[in-house]
């Protein structure tokens, strides 16, 4: 049989349901490619005794029925996985070892998967670049030199240098949506509250969603069934049937109306971004659907206002780690309150720091109006935008990224243009909508770019449509030359 | 509004993280920069605005006041970095 680990996850779970390769093999397959690419460097812990157990179990009793049939799967390093450490990229959990399990990886081994290994990320989901990490940068399988994006940086290179059938992470600003558009895969952040978000290491609560990338739109479909669905653990988990996103997967979109938001063509933009977006209305007005001009007046304001909100949740959220608990504790410190300052010091990174005291100043005392109480008003404003515009629209494109994958270090010493990256996914979390990142071409590097697609609070099913007919109709096609093994 | 160095100490004593006095330059300069962004928020009038609360369209639901699980200290204490049958051990705060 040809390289299996080549093929998308649907093909995969069609051979093991016929029987075409076992659960063992197709798990071998995949460690050898993961041992032959550690200048990658995606995974932070491999699990492959484990997995190879599990394959076995699967091998001597079957169960075909489920989404995911002995399917190994290597996860983003945020999310707790029971008796397997859990870093979060940071030094201040390096020795963290969960006894629970997240309520989206219990989900999919639920439903017949396994645990390949746990992938690396920007420290605490803090970074668009993977640069991040305490555990080192991860390379884009697409150039050895490229950054793979982030915060989900482990994840979109494993996925993309066949490491994983498909993977999971999480998108607080477009931590899995520009990542997937750097890797030439699809990412999809989910409506805020359809995907649990216990048991993931906690950044910035109100815009957390953890969501599935692929190699196709199919994959997409089964992924999102499977990891999603109520949690009672979740206090903002939405209550609601569950859909079956695979099944009804429909590439017929004639009729659909698409908004094109003017706000999103923005100055310096490379051409090729541009010219991508065009390519991909003329796609969609030739399968049937309607183009209509739209304007999200707000949008230069999403990037502001999102830094002032995630360091503020940010800064709330990691004053759990003290070194008193658990995790990373300073071996300086003669009382109390130096021991935390120490650890603290010693255990986060700099970005995290640096995002720890934002969040702390605009909370603090004489200020908090002056920033996080208007960071909320203008997200009220950036919400009703999109709002208004659902009334006439079914979905919206645009471009997910203002530029293809950087190279390692060229943006390191430069916050604000690291921050500029997310400038077309942050509006989405702010306003807690679903959006997907579908590749659509590749720059005149050859590096890929993807586009975005914006769809209503849990309107999941027509975003993946709209991306199924794109995706049959575009031609991209990933050409990664195996240059690492 | 600009972030001086006695200012950046005093909120990293807040957030509980010790910075040294070499790196307080390079904060003072990052801060500044990403405040210079953030402030750009300031051009709009949001006098009639109601601060967002929640994205959801629902209310936070409520459960009955029942214990769903416990009895599991060992599970809780088993990642303290420092070992004790039955507590998590801080450096001494009473003299």
């Amino acid at each position: 049989m040809a390289d299996i680990t080549n093929q998308s996850l649907n093909e995969i779970i069609e051979n093991v349901k016929t029987k075409k390769v076992s659960s063992t093999d197709l798990t071998k397959a995949y460690i050898k490619n993961i041992e032959s690419a550690k200048k990658l460097n995606a995974f932070v812990t491999t699990t492959f005794d484990q997995a190879l157990d599990k394959a076995k179990q699967f091998d001597n009793k079957p169960n075909f029925d489920q989404l995911l049939p002995g399917i190994p799967l290597a996860v983003k390093d945020l999310f707790c996985t029971e008796n397997t450490k859990t870093t979060a990229g940071s030094n201040i959990l390096n020795n963290f070892i969960p006894s629970y399990e997240s309520t989206v990886t219990k989900n999919l081994w639920n439903n017949g998967s396994f645990l390949l290994g746990k992938l690396n990320c920007d420290e605490f989901a803090m970074g668009s670049s993977n640069e991040t990490s305490h555990y080192g940068n991860v390379i884009n399988p697409v150039g050895d030199q490229l950054v793979p994006g982030g915060s989900s940086g482990g994840s979109s290179s494993a996925l993309a240098a066949d490491l994983t059938p498909a993977t999971i992470g999480t998108d607080t600003g477009g931590s899995i949506r520009q990542p997937a558009s750097f890797t030439g895969t699809v990412g999809l952040k989910p409506t805020y509250g359809l995907c649990s978000r216990w048991g993931i290491v906690a950044f910035a609560s109100s815009l957390d969603q953890a969501g599935p990338m692929t190699k196709t739109i199919k994959d997409c479909a089964i992924m999102l069934e499977s990891m999603s669905g109520f949690d009672d653990k979740d206090s903002t988990s939405i209550n609601k049937k569950k859909e079956q996103y695979s099944k009804n997967l429909k590439d017929n979109i004639k009729g659909l109306k698409i908004g094109i938001p003017k706000e999103y063509r923005v100055d310096n933009m490379p051409k090729e971004v541009d010219e991508l977006w065009e390519k991909g209305k003329k796609i969609l007005k030739d399968l049937g659907a309607q183009l209509i001009d739209i304007s999200l007046p707000h949008t230069k304001y999403a990037l502001p206002t999102y830094y002032i909100v995630a360091p503020a949740e940010a800064s709330s959220n990691l004053a759990r780690y003290d070194g008193v608990r658990y995790g990373y504790r300073s071996k300086q410190g003669k009382d109390l309150i130096e021991m935390y300052e120490k650890t603290r010091s010693e255990g986060f990174g700099d970005e995290v720091k640096r995002r720890i005291l934002i969040g702390t100043y605009v909370l603090s005392s004489g200020y908090y109006d002056a920033y996080y109480l208007k960071a909320q008003k203008v997200r009220q404003l950036i919400k009703k935008d999109f709002d208004d515009s659902f009334t006439k629209i079914d979905a919206i494109l645009t471009p997910s990224t203002p530029s293809s994958a950087f190279k390692i270090g060229e943006k390191t010493n430069d916050p604000v243009s690291m921050y500029l990256n997310d400038i077309f996914t942050v509006p989405v979390n702010l306003a807690g909508l679903p959006a997907l990142s579908m590749p659509a071409g590749v720059d005149k590097q050859g590096y890929p770019l993807g586009l975005q697609l914006i769809g209503k609070a849990l309107d999941e099913q027509k975003i993946l449509n709209i991306g199924y007919a794109f995706e049959k109709n575009c031609g991209f096609k990933n050409e990664i030359k195996k240059w690492w093994s | 509004m600009s972030l001086d160095k006695e200012k950046i100490k005093h909120v990293a004593k807040l957030a509980r993280i010790s910075v040294d006095d070499a790196k307080v330059e390079s904060l003072t300069k990052d801060l500044n920069s990403i405040f210079k962004f953030i402030e750009q928020l300031n051009e709009l009038n949001t006098d009639k605005v109601e601060p967002l609360t929640s994205i959801l369209n629902q209310s936070l639901r409520s459960r009955k006041d029942e214990i769903s699980d416990g009895k599991i200290r060992e599970k809780v204490l088993k990642n303290s970095p420092k070992e004790n049958e039955e507590f998590f051990v801080v450096p001494k705060v009473v003299e």
